[in-house]
């Protein structure tokens, strides 16, 4: 260590700069790079969530009621593009960044630099992606999938296409940036086999996203020159096949959807053995079971296309690969509830929606299964029945495992308790209405209620006015939650300690709360009881 | 792991993250607008495509160049260096998953789509009824589908240019690890001689290519619109040899770095990091070499 890097070092030592643009536009810090990433992705929940809002008026009665059904294309696909690639990974990315270096012991990420340039890309692609609803021939109506040749018909997909660029270069330097603050960054003492679930999970989400987001890249680019530059990938006059598209875009979509789940297991992981005061049951199993589904997650890619005119043999193929997967999240879930088996547990906010998680996200992986068979399939492909089985996986999965990660930490953050009342009201208006708003979605799509369609038959007409009423509640409970984050960060008189939780174990719970702006100088020594796993080789 | 460093190292502030999510953001909405525009009308978005490239260009040069400072100083240790290499390793394995795509598709193409078209598989009834004379076969007779999109075309034979191509690249894999060796025992003078080889080798296979392409657009009438061959032929090789260029241009930088006596035995990862590039640029050749041009 050099003199002039020591100097580097201490220049902004003593705290943030006071200067708003070089704090939060030139930062290095993993915690307000963190923090812009998890505000980012709130507004992005409320600005996806706006469109859902308007989703759920039109269908709230059967018949054209509010919008043109071009609107309504435009909505559901760019509520899907919003919610996944600008709220829910950005939260896991957030989280990723305030938590990895502390849990790890490390001073900050890896690279800095390229972790400040991988949250300011995102702003810019998404005033791109959402000026394109502004635009004459308005935003991308064609699903979030971009199917060819349907998507190949609207001006917005050169605007489309490069948005999605850019979110990619974005996730593929984050996911760059976690490897190697995980794998060269860690204090001595932390062993591989020591660290945090949640530290496992977004190890193993980094590398999916290192490959796939590429295969993203290169599909929509040969969306962008079979419309622009003459190419014939999808075009069957020409020798290509639009099923093509679906088989690339999918070989990205289904680790995609790890990528939206696997830190949720990670954050599940931290909550449960906190609020059960007892360590994780079967740590080596919950890494394995993590491992094991990224390592599935590349070979059933299939199973989204079972309708589209497979051979048997690939449906066959798919169908069982898909299944297996029933077999590692048996054990995840088989695990956390084993974790609470005999524990003393409190219900905290946090562990409240951890706990919803474990039983809601089953729900939503048992539809799953219903769905990953070949001839069921059939019936409820492009159903209601597949939105509702996603949006559990999703909503009262990957979401409700972010805002239990959020109270979790909130404390941690900003040194001030939130409201235990307010928090408990946004869980139980949360979960009330999630339920209301998406459990009807199974009948409707098992009943044969498309989706992606503005208006629908009278039969449907019931569960759908149900549905609409649960959504604008489950919309309106967020709004607490508005509320009780601004109160913690800003206005909560209750100090927090830095402990936060009594059971809480792990290198994050030894720094002050709040956590100071850089932590770590110098490379902690840890020893095996302070951490949550310390003791599992014994 | 943390054993070798007393403390840990943690960059200062920068605005080039930031200048850089700017130009990128300049770059593509100027390339979009351009893309959209009607004949004739691309002006704005050409104008701001271009000062989108010059500020991405500028933005590199700016960012390299405050790392390089701090490089020399002695700022970084062993540790940023671990980071480092990991970053590049990670980002090279981006990128051959980025080429998989499209070898993938190409693949698909070949097995799949096009004898489907020609009625093998469960493609009998689409062969039936739709295009019951088309032979699918690749290449000249077939590679652009059943209607002949972009009319006929002759394919560019393996054993000429691509093979001397080919030649030119595995000699310059050669090279550039002469000069890396040459690096290491501390010889200037080889390293420059075998380093300047390597990027006169760069230029000339692009010089080659580009020959290669104006030629199949002149003689052979295969363009991007010769149906699916087309596409995949050009947008292969098309992304290769930006691949290239770019290797070509850090290679160039390198040896400007190495006569400015950047480097010494042990701290040469900006050398390294370009030679793994490299390597990955010719290790992709030799794929499209084998499946885009002999079978």
């Amino acid at each position: 260590m050099s003199h002039a890097a020591t100097h580097d070092h201490h220049d902004d030592h003593h705290g943030a700069p006071k200067n708003f643009f070089q704090r939060w536009c030139m930062s290095t810090n993993h915690k307000d790079i963190g923090t812009l990433y998890l505000v980012f992705a709130l507004l992005m929940f409320f600005i996806g969530g706006s469109f859902a809002m308007l989703i759920r008026a039109e269908l709230f009665k059967p018949g054209l009621q509010l919008m043109q059904p071009y609107f309504f294309n435009q909505l559901t696909t760019m509520h899907a593009l919003v919610m996944i690639f600008g709220a829910i990974m950005p939260a896991f990315v957030g989280l990723g960044n305030w938590m990895i270096p502390l849990m790890v012991g490390a001073p900050d990420m890896a690279l800095p630099r390229m972790n400040n340039l991988s949250f300011w890309i995102l702003p810019f692609a998404f005033t791109l992606l959402l000026s394109t609803l502004f635009s004459a021939g308005g935003g991308p109506a064609g699903g979030w999938t971009m199917y060819p040749p349907l998507s190949l018909q609207s001006d917005s997909l050169a605007y489309v296409v490069f948005s999605v660029h850019l979110m990619g270069i974005s996730s593929i330097m984050g996911a760059i940036n976690i490897i190697a603050t995980i794998l060269n960054m860690r204090a001595p003492g932390m062993e591989l086999l020591k660290m945090p679930v949640f530290v496992w999970s977004w190890l193993i989400t980094a590398f999916l996203l290192i490959a796939v987001m590429p295969v993203l890249a290169g599909a929509v680019t040969m969306l962008l020159t079979d419309k622009y530059f003459g190419t014939n990938f999808f075009n069957p006059g020409g020798g290509g096949d639009p099923v093509l598209y679906q088989h690339i875009f999918w070989f990205f979509g289904h680790p995609e959807v790890y990528i939206m789940i696997l830190p949720a297991f990670g954050i599940i992981s931290e909550i449960i053995p906190t609020f059960s005061r007892k360590p994780i049951f079967g740590y080596k199993a919950m890494v394995f079971a993590i491992a094991s589904i990224a390592f599935l997650s590349f070979i059933v890619w299939a199973h989204h296309m079972f309708a589209v005119g497979l051979p048997l043999g690939a449906e066959i193929f798919f169908m069982y690969a898909t299944m297996l997967i029933a077999v590692p999240t048996g054990v995840k879930v088989f695990n956390w509830v084993s974790t609470m088996w005999g524990g003393s547990m409190t219900f905290e906010t946090p562990m409240l929606f951890a706990i919803a998680f474990v039983i809601l996200f089953t729900i939503g992986g048992f539809s799953g299964l219903m769905l990953a068979l070949v001839p069921a399939d059939f019936q409820y492909h492009d159903t209601y029945f597949v939105v509702a089985h996603f949006h559990y996986v999703l909503v009262t999965g990957a979401l409700f495992a972010i805002i239990a990660a959020t109270y979790y930490w909130l404390p941690k953050w900003s040194g001030r308790m939130y409201s235990e009342f307010w928090g408990k009201m946004h869980f139980w208006n949360s979960v009330i209405w999630v339920n209301v708003l998406f459990f009807p979605q199974h009948f409707l799509g098992l009943a044969g209620m498309p989706r992606r369609i503005p208006d629908y038959n009278v039969a449907f007409a019931n569960f759908n006015m149900v549905s609409s009423i649960g959504g604008f509640l489950f919309g309106a409970s967020q709004l607490i939650f508005l509320g009780v984050l601004v109160h913690g960060v800003f206005f909560s008189k209750k100090k927090a300690t830095d402990r936060v939780w009594e059971g809480a174990k792990g290198l994050e719970w030894t720094v002050p709360s709040p956590a100071p702006f850089h932590t770590f100088d110098v490379p902690p020594v840890i020893h095996d009881d302070e951490l949550a796993h310390g003791h599992v080789n014994d | 792991m943390g054993q070798q460093h007393d403390a840990y190292f943690v960059p200062t502030k920068s605005y080039w993250p930031f200048v850089a999510a700017v130009v990128m953001f300049t770059t593509v909405v100027g390339a979009a607008h351009w893309l959209n525009a009607e004949p004739g009308d691309g002006g704005f978005g050409k104008t701001v495509l271009t000062v989108g490239v010059i500020g991405v260009l500028a933005m590199f040069f700016g960012w390299f160049r405050s790392v390089i400072h701090e490089s020399m100083a002695g700022s970084y240790n062993h540790q940023v260096d671990v980071s480092f290499r990991m970053g590049m390793m990670w980002f090279i394995f981006s990128e051959v998953m980025f080429f998989g795509a499209f070898f993938g598709a190409l693949f698909y193409i070949r097995m799949f789509s096009v004898p489907w078209l020609g009625g093998q598989g469960h493609g009998v009834l689409t062969h039936e009824f739709l295009w019951s004379d088309y032979a699918a076969s690749w290449g000249m007779n077939g590679g652009n589908g059943p209607q002949h999109v972009g009319g006929n075309f002759s394919t560019v034979p393996a054993w000429g240019l691509p093979l001397l191509n080919t030649l030119i690249l595995l000699s310059s894999s050669v090279t550039v690890t002469i000069a890396h060796h040459a690096l290491r025992a501390g010889h200037r003078g080889k390293i420059l001689v075998f380093l300047g080889i390597t990027v006169l080798l760069g230029a000339l296979f692009l010089n080659f290519q580009a020959h290669e392409y104006i030629e199949a657009y002149k003689e052979l009438n295969l363009t991007m619109h010769s149906g699916v061959y087309g596409s995949t032929f050009f947008m292969l090789t098309g992304f290769h040899g930006l691949h290239v260029t770019l290797g070509t241009i850090m290679l160039a930088v390198i040896w400007l770095r190495v006569l400015k006596g950047h480097f010494n035995k042990e701290h040469h990862f900006g050398f390294e990091a370009v030679a793994w590039y490299w390597h990955f640029v010719d290790v992709v050749w030799l794929g499209l070499f084998m499946f885009v041009y002999i079978l």
